[in-house]
């Protein structure tokens, strides 16, 4: 058999994979479906991204939005099958039972698992969070599906596929994906990647139930205890009204704190790009793009980010972006509204000032001296 | 204990270009490295033979010069390496990587002992999509332990294990039982300077070479682009904004340039204006 031909080099446009013919069995799944984050207790505000997301999905193909719920009996859980109809559900499918209490992978990926089985969606979105990358990457090799990671955006093709697209090449491109012949069509989206839909009041509406059929017994898994973060000092980048970030650009890390002393005087949050993080001048929770924290700021001021595709899909979502380097042919002024071609670490110190002088007149004087 | 430790060959992600007419990626000259966060599991692991005794094997599947990073895993103290080597595996998603990845895994567990602990990083640089941990877990019908920070104790002889997850909002304490996948998370430990001794060794050492067939694969349609359920169908440069960015004017005076970024960015946001003066006020 070693003289078998070889199997044909993978040439764009001519892979074997790249047609449409899906098997009459997937044919029968039919719907968008959201995987509602509850965990003690709370949605996730990336479930509600995902129903916004998934509402357009679903108008396009012509179908109904789900929201796939588990946890247990209970006011929270109540309360998430409410809010889930408020941000555009048609219906519920909802798994009760005490262990789903907190989440652990096993009745998890058990419970999603079957629910896909029994009603058949053909897309799946859940958050791309600790826990739904848990979930999502169990899921779909049970199923032996396509999942595609941290999409910055879904769209419904001619054929009425899912084309899914995200980063790649560790963010210096992008691409677009499609699981053309396996269902469901699974995608995890990071929080505040997409917008956040309108709520809107609506009567709790259809909610189909489904047994998870597992004793505590059954999960060999046990949580041991839950600590917390605590609340005090901890960095919430991606909620943040305003964000002030550094990169590359400033040259040394002691020039960190010209970004921190601005964001002190806007009581902004401040991050920084990858290199930053890889240099050790920041820590790992302040960095923002791609595989750090995805941002949607009323402003961003990014001073010596030379804005690659990885920082730019991270930010995109801010109402304004303004940028501050010294390059005048830096990426980043290919998406920032405001530019000033300029040397950050310079510049950093009187926009400090220009910005106290302007909020607090009457610290003009002290401050000037 | 025998542990394996699972690495990827990654393209240096600092060093990528894209051609600027081609959009295609300019691999020539790049260097290689092994995924930064699968250090951190290298070394999770590294310290865990050091403490219970036994063999750390590390795993990768590439093209043959993926070699070159495994022998950087036995200088930092390894003790067997294994390359996952074929034709077959090209243009392999997530899921055709953890199925072939999940073979070998199983063929190492005949070959020199079943592993207690298969260890992967939390994601790659390269495709950062965290999907090939779980689906090894899944594939190997191993318990998930994904986004772990600290090793809390391992029970050899009681077959368990604590740790320490990262998870929304707080930390996880688990217990769970053996053997397990973990995917540690990044910033957890610091990897070793390895021994000279680890180096001379690391330098002679043979590395085990396997093709698909060597590993135990049947299903060749299950590898590569055949048994990949995603396509990527373009790739592509996003465009600019069609609006280009507004240029501040610089002013002799940085000041004065910054008073007139200020009105720009308050002009374009009147309201964020008043919240801010408010939020002064009430400092």
């Amino acid at each position: 058999m070693s003289n078998a031909p070889a199997a044909p080099a993978p040439a764009a446009g001519g892979r074997a994979g790249m047609k449409k013919e899906l098997s009459e069995h997937f044919k029968a799944y039919k719907g968008v479906w959201v995987f509602i984050e509850v965990e003690r207790g709370v949605v996730h505000p990336v479930s509600y991204e995902l129903l916004g997301e998934g509402r357009k999905l679903a108008d396009q193909l012509g179908v109904e939005l789900a929201g796939a719920i588990l946890g247990p009996k209970g006011e929270a859980t109540d309360h998430a099958i409410a809010e889930t109809f408020a941000y555009g559900a048609d219906l519920v499918y909802l798994m009760e039972d005490p262990l789903l209490a907190d989440y652990r992978n096993e009745p998890f990926s058990k419970g999603l698992t079957d629910l896909v089985n029994t009603y058949k969606p053909e897309i799946l979105l859940l958050g791309a969070t600790t826990l739904g990358r848990d979930l999502a990457g169990s899921v779909a090799t049970t199923l032996l599906t396509g999942l595609t990671a941290d999409c910055t955006e879904l769209a419904v093709d001619a054929d009425k596929s899912l084309a899914a697209t995200r980063p790649t090449f560790g963010g210096s491109l992008l691409c677009t994906i499609y699981t053309l012949n396996f269902r469901p069509q699974m995608a995890t989206v990071r929080p505040r990647v997409m917008s956040m839909p309108k709520r809107q009041e609506k009567p709790i509406g259809r909610v189909v139930t489904h047994p998870l059929n597992m004793a505590e017994d059954d999960i060999v898994t046990k949580i041991l205890e839950f600590v917390a973060d605590r609340q005090t000092g901890k960095v919430n980048l991606a909620y943040a009204d305003i964000v002030v970030a550094g990169g590359l650009g400033l040259g040394a890390v002691e020039n960190m704190q010209l970004v921190k002393n601005l964001a002190k005087a806007l009581g902004a949050e401040y991050g920084c790009s990858r290199p930053i993080v890889q240099k050790g001048w920041m820590p790992a929770e302040r960095q923002i793009g791609q595989t750090g924290k995805t941002i949607r700021p009323k402003l961003y001021i990014a001073a010596g980010i030379s804005g690659a595709i990885q920082h730019r899909v991270g930010v995109e979502g801010a109402d304004l972006i303004v940028a501050v380097n010294t390059d005048k042919n830096a990426p980043i002024f290919d998406f920032a509204h405001v530019g000033v071609v300029t040397d950050a670490i310079r510049f950093l110190p009187a926009l400090t000032e220009a910005f106290t002088r302007r909020l607090s007149p009457h610290n003009r004087d002290r401050l000037a001296g | 204990m025998h542990i394996v430790v699972c690495i990827k060959q990654v393209p240096d992600s600092a060093q990528i270009r894209v051609h600027p007419v081609t959009n295609t990626i300019m691999r020539q000259g790049v260097p290689t490295i092994i995924n930064p966060y699968d250090l951190f599991a290298l070394e999770a692991a590294l310290r865990l033979r050091d403490e219970y005794g036994g063999e750390v094997t590390v795993l990768t599947m590439g093209p043959p010069m993926a070699e070159d990073s495994l022998r950087k895993a036995l200088t930092f103290g390894a003790d067997r390496a294994v390359l996952l080597t074929d034709r077959f595996f090209a243009g392999s998603d997530t899921l055709a990587t953890s199925y072939a990845l999940a073979a070998a895994i199983e063929k190492i567990g005949e070959v020199f002992g079943k592993p207690e602990i298969v260890f992967t990083g939390k994601q790659t640089i390269d495709g950062d999509t965290a999907q090939v941990g779980p689906g090894i877990a899944k594939r190997q019908n191993l318990l998930q332990l994904t986004y772990v920070s600290k090793i809390a104790k391992v029970d050899l002889a009681g077959g368990k294990i604590e740790v320490e997850r990262r998870a929304e909002g707080g930390i996880q304490v688990l217990e769970t039982k053996l053997p397990v996948l973990i995917t540690m998370l990044e910033g957890t430990n610091d990897m070793r300077r390895g021994s000279m001794a680890d180096a001379l060794r690391a330098a002679r050492a043979e590395i085990v070479t396997w093709s698909a067939k060597d590993a135990g694969i049947e299903d060749i349609l299950k590898c590569g682009l055949r048994g990949s359920p995603t396509v990527v169908k373009r790739v592509f440069a996003p465009s600019p904004r069609a609006e280009k960015a507004k240029q501040i004017e610089l002013q002799p005076a940085a000041i004065d340039t910054a008073d007139a970024l200020i009105a720009e960015v308050f002009g374009r946001l009147p309201a964020l204006e008043t919240e801010l003066v408010e939020l002064h006020e009430t400092l």
